[in-house]
């Protein structure tokens, strides 16, 4: 509970001082992008999906303007519950800085092992730079680059587990490109994602392992379609490492519909498959996330 | 997924313009009727936008009606030649940002719902004037 207040505190603590140190003339309905083309914020606090990046940066503010974003989501499988909440800030349409902090329910898993702790919380620190394009407008995708510095709080299990390291960075490429019109007249987004990670289950399960502690490329990818400019539906893949011989660890996948009822709000609802983690198998259920733009 | 990819492209294939008569998008727009209230619509919602009607304070409004439901009528189509001025001459100097052209994407977007127009033909009027972009913001 402590965390919680703690993580949120710390999440609006960024909001706030984002928002007013820049001083947000404009609201987000009058800002520059249009609707829906910040995305949602995937589960490490940068603008995506729900479990992969996208190009776009968070919020609505186009070049010479400034974009906020604060979300909650909650993870649901058969033996985990991981609840995140954080925020970004963007500039200019050039860079975005986001915070998140994940909080993984574990009851299962630690009632089998026989230990105490049943949550493990990370934070997650992000930073994203558009390098060329425009998600609609060039011919291009547009290229962002972004890392995320990732500290696990509880490594006692992640330790147990055979994780080396307790913190450790993501590196990634993400390329988004939207097509007006390029399925049967809706509108069409592909995006790529290219990770160079160490983590363990997002860095949930620490850093590195026993079977490989090197930092490996995984690719990630999504695909979805705009049934018209609020509503939207896809699918997300992202490929893991396999670093601990103590379980193996699987892909996830989702299945998401997401909803721009304006410029302020967004809902994402998904249907996800984690795969095994940590020894329990095929860890299915439903995601959802609910985010503010300012 | 190999699968689903290949459906997509399939899907995406059929969407091709090269495969409906000439006119679709005209007639789907609504004809010249459904031009001309989508440009009136468009200019209304300028008018009301605090974001970019400065852009259009000093225009000869009527002018600037006639030759959009040309360029619209045109581009999608229609029985009808753009005798205007190019994009780059009519927008030198006046400082149209990313925001702006987006400002604007989202008025016509607004006429166009206003006017019934399906989410389809919308989406295909957007994706003929995207490619002029270039040649109106940042002059």
């Amino acid at each position: 509970m402590k965390a919680w207040v703690r993580g949120i505190g710390k999440a609006i603590g960024l909001l706030i001082a984002a928002t007013t140190d820049f001083a947000l003339a404009e609201g987000s309905a009058t800002q520059g992008r249009l609707l829906a083309t910040g995305g949602g914020s995937q589960i490490e606090g940068t603008a995506g999906g729900g479990i992969v990046p996208l190009a776009v940066l968070s919020g609505y503010g186009d070049v010479g303007q400034q974009g906020a974003t604060a979300f909650v989501s909650r993870v649901q499988v058969d033996d985990y519950r991981l609840d995140v909440f954080g925020a970004a800030w963007s500039w200019n349409n050039r860079v975005e800085v986001s915070v998140a902090r994940q909080e993984l329910y574990l009851n299962t898993l630690a009632t089998a092992l026989g230990v105490p702790d049943d949550t493990i919380a990370q934070n997650i620190f992000g930073a994203k730079v558009r390098l060329y394009g425009d998600l609609i407008y060039s011919a291009w995708p547009q290229l962002s680059a972004g890392v995320q510095y990732k500290v696990n709080e509880d490594f006692y299990i992640p330790a147990a587990a055979g994780a080396r390291d307790d913190r450790d960075w993501d590196a990634y490429l993400a390329a988004t490109k939207l097509f007006l019109g390029g399925a049967l007249g809706h509108n069409v987004w592909l995006n790529g994602v290219a990770r160079a990670t160490r983590a363990n289950q997002g860095g949930l399960v620490g850093f590195g392992g026993d079977n490989n502690s090197d930092r490996e490329i995984v690719y990630e990818g999504s695909i979805g379609v705009f049934l018209n400019r609020h509503w939207a539906a896809g699918i997300e893949y992202r490929q893991k490492p396999d670093n601990l011989s103590f379980a193996p660890e699987g892909d996830w996948r989702d299945v998401f519909v997401a909803w721009f009822p304006n410029k302020q709000w967004s809902l994402i609802g998904a249907w996800v498959d984690l795969g095994d983690i940590a020894t329990l198998e095929d860890q299915r259920g439903w995601y959802v996330s609910v985010q503010g733009s300012f | 997924m190999r699968r689903f990819l290949l459906a997509a492209a399939i899907i995406c294939c059929s969407g091709c313009a090269s495969l409906q008569s000439q006119d679709q998008l005209y007639r789907d727009l609504g004809g010249q009727r459904g031009v001309e209230n989508i440009v009136d619509g468009l200019l209304d919602n300028i008018a009301a936008d605090d974001r970019i009607f400065d852009q259009f304070k000093e225009a000869d409004i009527d002018r600037l009606r006639s030759k959009l439901i040309e360029q619209i009528c045109a581009i999608s189509g229609g029985p009808c030649t753009y005798s205007g001025d190019s994009m780059e001459k009519s927008h030198d100097g006046k400082h149209i940002t990313e925001a702006h052209f987006n400002a604007l994407v989202e008025d016509l977007i607004l006429a166009m719902e206003k006017e019934r127009v399906p989410v389809a033909a919308q989406n295909r009027l957007l994706a003929e004037l995207a490619p002029m972009r270039p040649q109106i913001i940042n002059r």
